[in-house]
């Protein structure tokens, strides 16, 4: 009767689909139900990403689209102090755009930039990783050497200037267009060694057991190998480390911004938010820098405190 | 042993050569020095006067050489923006930075070791849970953000301490320090706490996890046997047993302070080389970007190398297998 006893578990909570209800059902769904540090802040981050991607929808101006900023509501405080107005809840900046607006639209930016370089840093680390893992050698020495020296320059030096080489490459006129390209570039090529390290140990451990052997007696390609038998054996970790690393590449990228080698004025992120918002520290609009900073540490908050579960409900040896 | 020396100093030489090919090809592919430094008037003849006095004519691997044999003398050229010599600039902000480094450091380890050991023998309070929330909400806020926050709160606000700047600077020889005048103390304090927060999420973890792990050692069983009191047990001999890899930690993590102070000297115009970088990087000066890189750079590699080379003296299991990869937290 085990079964029966799960249906009851779940059924008061919702109609669920058959996919969500065997989610809940697991091992790990039983440890997600009971953490609630990591159904909240899923809860939370969810309502950030919703919020952040409907922003043209739910947002009361498009801050970037002139026809919709007057000039006189500049610099109006957040809606419960003395001079507030509706609809600008959180306040407006001294060119009259909604702050909230612009922390909706800049939270859009700043989610897409942290999972596009999640995505590439991964793509990168494990392509490097199995290449490495499974042929070993000289190849293996060579990535694996790049990697360490990768390690060795601090982080954000490092991005900092691979972001700064490729805003040099380009000529100035497409340097906007493509900043976000640039920052997911820089981030990815810092990101990348600690997932090739891990899949890279992972693929040694595999190439040596039976069904990679049988496979290459029965001459499947070294590539089919790698990416439909050794890589699924190496995900669950990987996906620890990207998940953990989200929060990283956010604060990444809106430190980036912040020091002016990021996402330009005209696109802002919520790091090019707080730089804009750090100006009028002096001049008593606290709201321009207080909003977009608690918004950034409550998506770094709830990615963290997700990761931080996730690593724990998979890792074996705590179960 | 004299193997392994020399395996770890080829390992370390060969990461700088890495860098400085790197710094190199910014400098050589980043816009045209020759354009950056002479204006628009500039004549065809002074503009090949100038690329064959920077050397530019020669081939490519020549122009590395150059470029290594100079650096490795500290010759790292003239700075486009302001046309002084790199490397006196970069010394004149060095002392800014290290004691804002410094005071982080101390701050991280003064703090940071007394909340983990809390929170490793109380590990059920209420206060150690709130502590462990803490660490993680301490490295989700970025430094900046709540450098910025400390502004507003204690110097807009409040007006109690400094918002920028190093205060009054006494000079001893070439190297100037703040720690001598109280408007000079002041004006660390808020830089200071900004930079130490992270680091001290970092050391009360590391403290947290060894403690847990000590204490459950045969010899902390013995202690309490014995009937030693609880505080000489915790302190006296559990806590002494972490202190290695705490500060192991702490000396890798110097490396990585002093490239993120550039993050806190921006939000606070901290007169510090990490500044003169974030303006270099504005204004595409790349001499000044490339003696940063490499600086910067070969402080972290000769901390790892110390770290890995004492490692191995003192534990001989370490020098068959090198440790590989550096520390590096962030």
């Amino acid at each position: 009767m085990p079964a029966d006893t799960a249906t009851t578990v779940t059924a008061d909570a919702a109609p669920a689909s058959g996919r969500i209800r065997r989610f809940l059902d697991s091992d790990i769904g039983w440890s997600f139900r009971k953490t609630p540090a990591a159904w909240i802040s899923a809860l939370v981050l969810t309502l950030l990403i919703v919020t952040a991607f409907l922003a043209p929808l739910i947002a009361a101006q498009n801050p970037y689209d002139l026809s919709q900023i007057f000039i006189d509501k500049a610099e109006i405080p957040p809606i419960w102090q003395e001079g507030g107005e509706w609809p600008f809840l959180l306040g407006t900046d001294p060119q009259g755009r909604d702050v909230l607006s612009a922390i909706l639209y800049g939270s859009r930016i700043s989610l897409i930039i942290g999972f596009a370089a999640v995505l590439v840093s991964m793509l990168i680390g494990v392509g490097v990783g199995l290449l490495a893992g499974f042929h070993g050698g000289r190849i293996d020495n060579l990535l694996m050497r790049l990697g360490d020296t990768v390690l060795s320059i601090p982080t954000l030096l490092m991005a900092i200037l691979v972001s700064a080489v490729f805003r040099g490459l380009l000529p100035p006129e497409l340097r906007d267009p493509f900043a976000a390209m640039v920052l997911v570039l820089a981030i990815s090529l810092t990101n990348w060694v600690q997932y090739a390290r891990v899949v890279r140990a992972l693929t040694m451990v595999e190439r040596r057991k039976e069904y990679v052997l049988a496979a290459r007696i029965i001459h499947v390609p070294a590539a089919r190998i790698m990416l439909r038998h050794i890589l699924p054996n190496t995900l669950t970790p990987v996906l620890v480390s990207a998940t953990l690393n989200l929060g990283l590449a956010i604060l990444s990228e809106a430190t980036l911004s912040f020091l002016g080698v990021g996402m330009p004025i005209t696109q802002p992120s919520l790091g090019t938010l707080i730089r804009i918002g750090n100006q009028y520290l002096f001049s008593g609009s606290w709201w321009l820098v207080v909003f977009p900073s608690l918004q950034l540490g409550l998506i770094v908050l709830s990615v963290n405190l997700l990761g931080d579960w996730l690593r724990d409900a998979l890792n074996p040896k705590l179960r | 042993m004299p193997a392994f020396l020399l395996k770890r100093f080829l390992n370390a030489a060969g990461v700088m050569l890495a860098v400085a090919f790197l710094a190199f090809l910014s400098f050589r592919f980043v816009g045209d020095p020759v354009d950056l430094m002479l204006n628009e008037q500039a004549s065809q003849q002074q503009r090949d006067e100038l690329r064959a006095h920077l050397g530019l004519d020669k081939g490519f691997a020549l122009q590395f050489a150059t470029f290594v044999k100079n650096a490795a003398q500290g010759d790292f050229g003239i700075s486009y923006r302001n046309q002084q010599d790199v490397f006196a600039l970069i010394s004149e902000r060095f002392p800014a930075t290290f004691e804002l480094v410094l005071v982080a450091t101390f701050l991280s380890l003064a703090i940071g070791i007394p909340l983990g050991v809390y929170t490793a023998i109380r590990r059920e309070s209420l206060l150690a849970k709130a502590l462990q929330f803490g660490s993680v909400l301490g490295v989700s806020l970025p430094s900046f953000a709540l450098g910025i926050m400390l502004i507003l709160v204690f110097s807009v606000t409040l007006q109690w301490l400094p918002a920028f700047g190093r205060g009054e600077v006494v000079k001893l020889g070439w190297w100037s320090t703040g720690f001598l005048t109280p408007s000079g103390r002041a004006a660390l304090i808020l830089p200071g706490i900004t930079l130490s927060v992270f680091q001290v999420t970092l050391v009360m973890r590391l403290v947290r996890a060894e403690m847990l792990e000590t204490m459950r050692t045969d010899f902390i069983r013995f202690a309490r046997a014995r009937g030693l009191p609880a505080r000489s047990i915790h302190f006296g001999h559990a806590l002494r047993n972490c202190l290695m890899p705490v500060i192991t930690v702490t000396g890798l993590q110097i490396g990585n302070l002093i490239a993120f102070a550039l993050v806190t000297e921006t939000v606070f115009q901290w007169p510090g080389m990490g500044m003169l970088f974030v303006q270099a990087v504005t204004f595409v000066d790349i001499p000044v970007m490339a003696a940063y890189l490499i600086i910067v750079s070969f402080i972290f590699v000769a901390l790892n190398t110390l770290v890995d080379l004492t490692y191995a003296w003192v534990d001989p299991r370490l020098r068959e297998d090198a440790l590989s990869g550096a520390a590096n937290a962030r």
